[in-house]
């Protein structure tokens, strides 16, 4: 059962993003793109995401535990330190560069076209890196 | 630089669309396994981790892989989708997105939504970084190498 809600949770964000258009690139460098052709969908979509989110993980996270799991899992670090910071700018360098940040680069994947493998394959290696390289 | 400049229509029925889909589905992942629906986390887990911590991960995989398969058919979104970059600058982009999700702790989806929602500072800050250094990165690609419309 909890495998089901999982897997549509799942269904559900795969649908968001294919919906809102989040996986043609070219829509989110377009977004980046302020003193070019700018197209400000992706705002609306993290907008959207935001109004729902908002007030469901405040209602959610009143409740004593998840439905299926012990406890709620939430990030327990505080500060906003150099790892944070330096992180992200890579990560915008890279989205900026290929318009795809992780969800979309899955699901443009489905159009079968190689430069999306190759980035998600580089993307795989990035995490592998860090995984077994920086936290070691 | 290879990057093509192709011009798109701002779409906001569509956008609102799926971000409620995508703030219910965080919401929804938060209600039943208390996870934070971050994409970055779930992929960088389902490649290292084991176990139950792996297979929830795979599940949610296999539901998003199978939500835009749907959601493709029935809006035929990904009609036309191509790359903007060439081969080289995109496993460079790759690899940027893989290290640099896990050092800042999260993506769009894991900050930008999960973590702004949750007033989480860490979020808010990672979230303005990675737009500012995007936009910097598109105006220097498109109006600084000067290849853009």
């Amino acid at each position: 059962m909890s495998r089901l809600i999982v897997l549509l949770a799942g269904a559900l964000f795969g649908a968001g993003i294919t919906i809102s258009g989040m996986a043609n690139p070219a829509k989110v460098q377009n977004f980046l793109d302020i003193s070019g052709n700018w197209d400000p969908s992706l705002a609306f979509v993290m907008g959207a995401a935001l109004v729902i989110a908002t007030p469901g993980f405040f209602f959610v996270l009143k409740g004593q535990r998840p439905r299926f799991a012990e406890v709620f899992a939430l990030p327990t670090k505080k500060d906003v330190d150099a790892k944070l910071v330096l992180g992200a700018v890579m990560f915008g360098v890279g989205w900026g560069l290929s318009g795809l940040c992780p969800a979309p680069a899955l699901v443009a994947l489905l159009t079968g076209a190689a430069p999306f493998l190759a980035f998600l394959l580089a993307m795989f290696a990035g995490m592998l890196v860090h995984r077994f390289v920086f936290e070691r | 630089m290879s990057d093509m400049v192709v011009s798109t229509m701002f779409t906001p029925w569509q956008a609102i669309g799926g971000g409620c889909l995508i703030g219910g589905a965080a919401v929804l992942l938060m209600w039943s396994m208390g996870r934070i629906a971050g994409i970055s986390g779930i992929v960088a887990g389902a490649l290292t981790e084991t176990g139950g911590e792996r297979s929830w991960r795979l599940s949610f995989l296999a539901g998003l892989f199978f939500g835009a398969i749907v959601a493709a058919y029935f809006s035929g979104a990904l009609v036309g989708v191509q790359s903007v970059a060439s081969m080289p600058v995109l496993v460079a982009a790759g690899l940027l997105v893989g290290l640099g999700t896990r050092m800042g702790g999260g993506c769009t989806s894991g900050h930008g939504v999960c973590g702004i929602s949750r007033f989480s500072l860490r979020s808010v800050v990672a979230t303005m970084v990675f737009m500012a250094s995007g936009a910097v990165t598109v105006f220097v690609i498109r109006h600084l190498l000067g290849e853009g419309v």
